[in-house]
């Protein structure tokens, strides 16, 4: 059977790793080939690139260490930050990524996502989105979760799907960095209407609360950045565990 | 020399560092001396089908290709240049595949009764049937290959080589005699996809 799946981030800024931490085994825990490489050895089942930068030069430097990247790595990978065109989906496409995710830059250009998938499949476009709690409403927030949009999260997620996005990626603001479990009431509210595979992201902090996640059906993946980089929860050990749960992993 | 067609769809960036990492010269192109010249032949492919087959045959290159075939020399196609490997497709209509193969390209949702999700897109295992096929010759029975796809082959009992369960069996590797084709995506299943490209460098 298909098996759930284990991602960590990675965030891109100068050409380097933020966040990387406590590493052991690797000599430059920043770089973000030797991490990429450390992280395909340990089992991760796919990475995510997330390009923070915001200068024309440190974008470049991003899409270099992306070939880089892809040239010796051979997984799935997926990146966002800066995607505002459909120009964008083609640079990175070009460097060797496999899906791009799209968050702001689809709020302000809602045709983007149609855009993107007739040009190069639904598979290839993710939705991200960084949600929060508003008067017991999730609504959507754009730029890096700084920005309230005031778009309903179900309505956006199934308007996603509609115009082409086949899959995911779902962030609670209010759970981030807590690291006391995945907002699985908001998931499984927005997983109800998109029939897409949806990557649960925001909260996590033990092996336990990926076992909890995956015990909502309706969940394909698991994705975080600081636990994996500080090496709390190593993904080898992790995916050992929730095999040895019933859950289905690749080891 | 491995042959890699061009006609315009999907992204090759991952297939040929691939096999550059595996130390094979390979070459992209759509010239039909070079198709001719190469040793082995990978069809790529990811989109529609029907959009698929159209492109490639206003590259000219199906005749070349079927000479080559005709021939002897190994075919390997991946996702959906696996798909056109058949004789046809109900992907939005009907379309005429290269038929090569005998099989039929159907829509996955169509078969699949519990709440699985299409496309099925991540990682699934493999279940040899042809044990003896020189493409499994490096990897293990259960090993896990990466699929992104939303139709499947049927009635393809001669060339069915392995599966991987998504409710309904998936062929995940055919042959049948120079002519293959993996469902899932070899260039990015990890060491195990790898494995199957090195298997498909050295088929005689």
């Amino acid at each position: 059977m298909i098996t759930k799946r284990i991602i960590p981030c990675l965030d891109i800024r100068d050409g380097r790793v933020v966040k990387g931490t406590n590493f052991q085994g690797i000599q430059d825990i920043a770089d973000p080939v030797e991490m990429a490489k450390y992280y395909n050895e340990s089992g991760a089942d796919e990475l995510v690139f997330y390009d923070i930068t915001a200068s024309v030069e440190q974008r470049k430097l991003f899409t270099d260490i992306l070939r880089d990247v892809a040239s010796q790595i051979f997984i799935p990978l997926t990146v966002g930050g800066g995607i505002h065109t459909v120009d964008d989906f083609d640079r990175v496409l070009k460097c060797g990524a496999d899906k791009v995710s799209v968050n702001s830059g689809a709020i302000k250009n809602p045709d983007l996502i149609y855009e993107a998938a007739k040009k190069y499949g639904n598979q290839c476009v993710v939705l991200s989105m960084d949600v929060k709690r508003v008067d017991g409403q999730f609504i959507v927030f754009a730029k890096g979760g700084r920005e309230n949009t005031g778009l309903d999260a179900i309505q956006w997620a199934k308007q996603g799907v509609q115009n082409g996005a086949g899959e995911i990626v779902l962030n609670s603001i209010d759970t981030d960095g807590v690291r006391n479990g995945f907002d699985l009431e908001m998931l499984d509210a927005i997983a109800d209407v998109a029939d897409v595979p949806i990557i649960a992201s925001g909260g996590a902090g033990t092996m336990e609360h990926f076992a909890e996640l995956f015990r909502h059906p309706a969940m394909d993946a698991g994705l975080a950045a600081g636990i994996f980089h500080s090496g709390e929860v190593k993904i080898w050990d992790l995916k050992q565990y929730l095999r040895s749960q019933g859950i289905e992993m690749r080891i | 020399m491995i042959a890699i067609i061009d006609y315009g769809v999907g992204n090759l960036f991952s297939l040929c560092s691939s096999l550059k990492m595996l130390g094979l010269e390979a070459e992209v192109t759509a010239d039909p001396k070079k198709i001719k010249g190469a040793d082995r032949i990978i069809l790529p492919g990811v989109g529609a089908f029907g959009d698929a087959i159209e492109k490639l045959r206003a590259t000219g290159l199906v005749e070349p290709l079927t000479e080559e075939v005709k021939k002897g020399k190994p075919l390997l196609g991946i996702c959906l240049g696996m798909q056109l490997l058949f004789e046809k497709s109900f992907e939005y209509g009907e379309h005429d595949g290269l038929g090569y193969l005998k099989g039929k390209i159907c829509n996955l949702a169509d078969d699949i009764q519990t709440g699985l999700k299409v496309p099925e897109m991540g990682w699934n295992s493999l279940h040899f049937i042809k044990k003896e096929h020189p493409l499994l010759r490096y990897i293990q029975e259960g090993d896990y290959v990466y699929y992104v796809h939303s139709y499947y082959a049927k009635n393809c009992a001669e060339s069915l080589v392995a599966v991987s369960d998504y409710e309904v069996e998936v062929p995940g590797i055919v042959g049948y005699k120079n002519v293959m084709g993996t469902q899932f995506h070899p260039e990015k299943s990890g060491a195990v996809g790898l494995s199957i490209l090195k298997a498909f460098s050295e088929i005689q």
